[in-house]
């Protein structure tokens, strides 16, 4: 019945800098199912931003093969990879990255430019989005107008207004006071159960880990399975 | 469809938040501005003094002069001469009359009002038919010199630029005092920077007998040019040569127009150059200003195209800004600007307006476009290129 | 001096801004050396003139042409040492555009007159012993001694009517003078007074050579005065304010060159504060921490200008290297076009001074804040 979403077969990812390799993927394999959520955890340099990297398709590795939804990203040309991107997987950063120029309505509209979706279309979907995480109210904001929390949320609206199947999360509270944090965490709780989505996160927060179903250490480029707390 | 639309969303973007990088951008205009400013000044030059020089010269005016006199100055005819034109085939007649206008042409030094220092203003004996064989000369002050009299008509460009032609005035030149009764003007010719008088009274004050230099003739249609050329070619008793006038000053205007863009285009070219570096300078850093933007839209799922586009079309935006900018001040600081400079052709000065013409223009914004396609380009491939992982990092 | 390291590493620390930076700043002066030598080509040669040589034309206008009898009586008049004479000959070779100068000279009296005009002693003498002989610069056309030259006047006929004159090559000169131009031909007098069809008795003008110790203001007066209310009255300046109302009838050059270097330099001092000022924006915590280690507010100020004036220096002095490259490779390539071009030493002076000038002006306002910085915001900002 379990279905695998994303799964990574021996993959390495050296970085060459200057004459010095730097291993910071070696021969990794790991499963995701459809509908996990996953909390990646690990002291700073141990290749979990690399991972995640990999798994949006914004980085290729050096060996191995990355699998998401039954498509080989490895195989993909850059141009089908940026297309693949807009409607498979979902962003959401530290720093939010929001577009300063643009309302918040504006920003979470931003990946449904790329479908042929009509305006009206897409402004209904992502005042849904915004709805969903709950900053209907704040559409027209520009986000220097937001609190870190309600930028956050932005961004997450923006993740998921093209309804993918796998979000990925770089440390997506770790700018962000307990309280804020946890109604964030709480949110993509609630995109997992309600809406499906599978989930990788990435934290050094343990308390932020809880609200994952499982979690995985990584250190120096390996994974370890420990029994989340 | 989809990639015009991505095109547009992520241009219109970049469009959006150019004013947060107007400082280095405006680096960028200025550049392209100059370029465009000196090139359309510098060129406005060669645009004006030929305009001056060409509409003087009709396709039904012949002028004849010695054979291989390069100009009026260096001609020399004698009355049997005039006498052969003035009866030759091809030349219209008013009644019985020829329409002719025997002239001589020499320089005379007066102070020139912007510098104070002698320049050569050319004086003209004209024949009763100047006015018939040149269209568009009037009087439009005073009156008309009289003949055998030690009067002068002044053209109304050279009144302007030269000291002491004001009608009513007397100025001297040699033993010679003349009299100034008269401002004639030409539709902004080259005949304007002239001052004329009775050929005969310039004859007897310079010793020259009977003899002019040249004869300006009435054809009776463009094509009788050729009938007077054969004509006087095959008459063994005259050498001289005859070419229509508009011809004559299209080559009197050559060498100082051909000068000026011989100057002007090199020197265009490596000012444009450096506003490419300029350009280039600035995009590199618009495109590491917007780094972040860059890596977050190709990490929603844009592609490199539009990334790629939006960085040419800043930049050719940000280039024609300055174009527009550059051509703009010239036009306003440039277009009709007189002076007078010494036309080595004819060995006197010309008086002309520089002309700002909309080719000029035209062509000033061209080259603002080429600048902001080149600068824009290698910045818009990297902006293209940029590693989307390793720009998340640096944020 | 001992911060020279930090500041050329600096420098470079943006290898693309830095570069593209220099490489306007090199564009810019080499416009500038090329427009200032084709500005010194219109000076006419005021630079080389002599004091002690005046020139005397027709008081109406130097197409006048002045009797020969005047010859006699200029070198009669008190404080004049020698006289000579030129006229215009206004002739090309083979094709119009082959247009340049040829004067009719005496020989001998002319080579003394202008004694910065070099030729052998015996090319001198066979040219003046052969009437149709003449002399031109080097690089004229390619011509070699014994070359028969037909040269067709635009002015003067032969009395058979003949527009065309053979000369033979029998020499040729050069001038001590780098800046002074030498396209042009010398032959004699005798053969054009005896050939041409009209003007008999005349000649274009006078040169003469003021005696030592006479005031050349002067002897001028005397001459003009000695011909004054004669059909022919004279105009007698010296050879610099000659060439100087020349050079001014073809209009401001000068003025017109300044107008398009200000132009270039007001956008280059834009795109080298620009620049500074993004690389002093950019290390302020750099900045601030030399600082903490007991750099004085005065060292930074002298690192940030150093490094602008450096910038500004390599493309400037780089320019000015291709642009004494190009002007010397015209000057002996199109010569004859444009006669005199010439990079002036004033003009290289002006370049350096500019340098200096433009790098001080570009760096001065980020050096200025970053003297001023506050350590602890800076570093609080890093
Ligand atoms: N472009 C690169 N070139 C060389 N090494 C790199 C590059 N990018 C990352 N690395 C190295 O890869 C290793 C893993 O980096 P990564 O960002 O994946 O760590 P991380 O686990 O996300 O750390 P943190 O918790 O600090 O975010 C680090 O040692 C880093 O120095
Ligand atoms: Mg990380």
């Amino acid at each position: 019945m379990t279905e695998i979403l994303a799964k990574l077969e021996h993959v390495s990812r050296v970085y060459q800098k200057g004459r010095e390799k730097v291993d910071v993927l070696h021969e990794l394999d790991l499963e995701i199912e459809k509908g996990d959520f996953l909390a990646l955890m690990g002291p700073s340099g141990s290749g979990k931003t690399t991972l995640l990297n990999l798994l949006g398709g914004l980085d290729r590795p050096t060996g191995g093969t990355v699998t998401v939804g039954g498509q080989e990203l490895s195989a993909m040309s850059n141009s089908q990879l940026s297309g693949w991107r807009s409607t498979h997987v979902g962003f959401i950063f530290q720093f939010y990255n929001l577009l300063p120029v643009l309302t918040a309505q504006k920003n979470v509209e931003l990946p449904l430019l790329l479908t042929n979706m009509s305006g009206k279309e897409r402004s209904r979907r992502a005042g849904i989005a915004l709805e969903i995480v709950g900053l209907a109210d704040r559409a027209n904001h520009k986000p220097r107008e937001l609190s870190g929390g309600q930028e956050q949320r932005v961004a997450i609206a923006r993740a998921i207004v093209s309804d993918p199947e796998l979000l990925l999360c770089d440390e997506p509270t770790g700018d962000l006071d307990r309280q804020t944090a946890d109604e964030i965490l709480k949110l993509l709780q609630t995109l997992n159960r309600e809406h499906g989505k599978t989930i990788i996160m990435v934290t050094h927060d343990a308390q932020a880990a809880e609200y994952a179903q499982r979690t995985l250490h990584m250190d120096k480029g390996k994974l370890e399975a420990r029994a989340a707390a | 469809m989809k990639v015009i639309n991505q095109i547009a969303a992520v241009t219109a973007l970049n469009v959006r938040n150019l004013p947060q990088r107007l400082g280095g951008s405006l680096v960028a205009i200025v550049g392209v501005a100059a370029v465009v400013l000196v090139f359309a000044a510098v060129l406005s030059m060669a645009a004006g003094f030929e305009r001056t020089m060409v509409s003087a010269g009709s396709e039904d005016t012949a002028i004849v002069m010695r054979a291989g006199a390069t100009a009026e100055l260096n001609s020399g005819l004698g009355n049997d001469d005039v006498q052969i034109v003035r009866n030759a085939p091809g030349v219209l007649r008013d009644g019985d009359e020829p329409v002719v206008s025997p002239e001589l042409y020499v320089v005379v030094d007066i102070v020139k009002k912007s510098t104070g220092d002698d320049a050569n203003v050319p004086l003209r004996g004209v024949g009763s038919g100047a006015f018939d064989v040149r269209s568009g000369v009037e009087i439009v002050a005073g009156r008309m010199f009289e003949e055998g009299r030690n009067e002068l008509i002044v053209g109304r460009a050279a009144q302007q630029e030269f000291a002491g032609l004001d009608v009513g005035g007397e100025i001297r030149f040699g033993q010679t005092t003349w009299n100034v009764v008269g401002v004639f003007a030409a539709n902004g010719s080259v005949s304007e920077s002239e001052l004329w008088t009775d050929v005969r009274v310039l004859q007897t004050m310079y010793r020259r007998g009977n003899s002019v230099q040249s004869v300006r003739v009435r054809l009776e249609s463009p094509g009788a040019l050729e009938t007077l050329g054969t004509a006087l070619a095959e008459d063994p008793r005259i050498e001289v040569d005859v070419r229509s006038e508009r011809d004559y000053y299209a080559s009197q205007a050559a060498p100082l127009s051909q000068f000026i863009r011989i100057v002007g285009y090199p020197l265009t070219v490596l000012m444009a150059i450096g506003a490419v570096f300029g350009a280039l300078n600035s995009m590199y850093a618009s495109v590491s200003v917007r780094g972040k933007e860059i890596a977050t839209l190709r990490a929603l799922g844009f592609g490199p195209l539009p990334v790629l586009v939006s960085t040419i079309v800043e930049s050719t935006l940000l280039a024609l800004v300055g174009g527009l900018a550059g051509g703009a001040l010239a036009y306003v600081a440039f277009n009709g600007f007189r002076v007078s400079t010494l036309n080595g052709a004819s060995f006197s000065q010309v008086v002309f307006d520089f002309a700002v013409t909309p080719e000029l223009l035209s062509q000033g914004l061209v080259a603002a476009l080429i600048i902001g396609l080149v600068g824009g380009f290698f910045p818009a491939l990297r902006a293209a290129r940029l590693p989307v992982a390793q720009a998340l990092r640096e944020l | 001096m001992k911060y020279l390291g930090l500041v050329w590493r600096n420098a470079w620390r943006k290898k693309a801004r830095t570069s593209l930076t220099m490489l306007s700043v090199m564009v810019a002066f080499l416009l500038f050396a090329l427009l200032n030598a084709i500005a010194f080509a219109f000076r006419s040669g005021q630079d080389v003139a002599d004091a002690e040589r005046l020139v005397v034309i027709h008081k109406i206008s130097l197409i006048n042409p002045l009797p020969i009898s005047y010859e006699a009586r200029i070198a009669a008049t008190p404080g004049v040492a020698e006289v000579t004479h030129a006229s215009w000959f206004g002739g090309y070779y083979q094709e119009p555009r082959n247009q340049f100068a040829q004067f009719p000279v005496d020989a001998r009296a002319y080579f003394e007159m202008y004694p910065e005009l070099d030729i052998e002693p015996g090319q001198l003498e066979s040219w003046a012993d052969n009437r149709i002989g003449a002399v031109v610069g080097p690089e004229q056309f390619g011509w070699t001694i014994g070359d028969r030259i037909p040269i067709l006047s635009t002015i003067w006929p032969q009395t058979d009517g003949e527009r065309t004159w053979e000369f033979e090559l029998a020499g040729i000169f050069s001038t001590s003078d780098q800046r002074g131009s030498t396209a042009y031909m010398l032959f004699n007098y005798d053969y054009f007074e005896e050939a041409r069809a009209f003007g008999k008795g005349t000649v274009g003008w006078y040169i003469l050579r003021v005696a030592p110790g006479a005031n050349p203001v002067e002897v001028a007066q005397a001459i003009d005065e000695q011909f004054a209310n004669s059909p022919n009255e004279t105009e007698t300046s010296t050879e610099a304010a000659f060439a100087a109302s020349f050079a001014k009838q073809f209009g401001n050059i000068a003025l017109i060159v300044q107008l398009i270097l200000g132009a270039v330099f007001f956008t280059l001092l834009l795109v080298a504060g620009n620049t500074m000022s993004q690389s002093v924006r950019e290390r302020i915590p750099e900045l601030a921490v030399l600082k903490t280690v007991g750099f004085s507010d005065g060292s930074v100020l002298g690192i940030v200008l150093s490094e602008s004036i450096l910038i500004i220096a390599l493309g400037g002095l780089l320019g000015l290297g291709l642009g004494w490259l190009a002007v010397q490779g015209a000057a002996s390539s199109m010569g004859a076009m444009l006669p005199g071009i010439y990079l002036s030493g004033p003009a290289i002076l002006t370049a350096i001074a500019i340098i200096i000038g433009a790098g001080i002006l570009a760096g001065i306002f980020p050096a200025l804040k970053a003297m001023r910085l506050s350590i602890v915001d800076a570093l609080a900002r890093g």
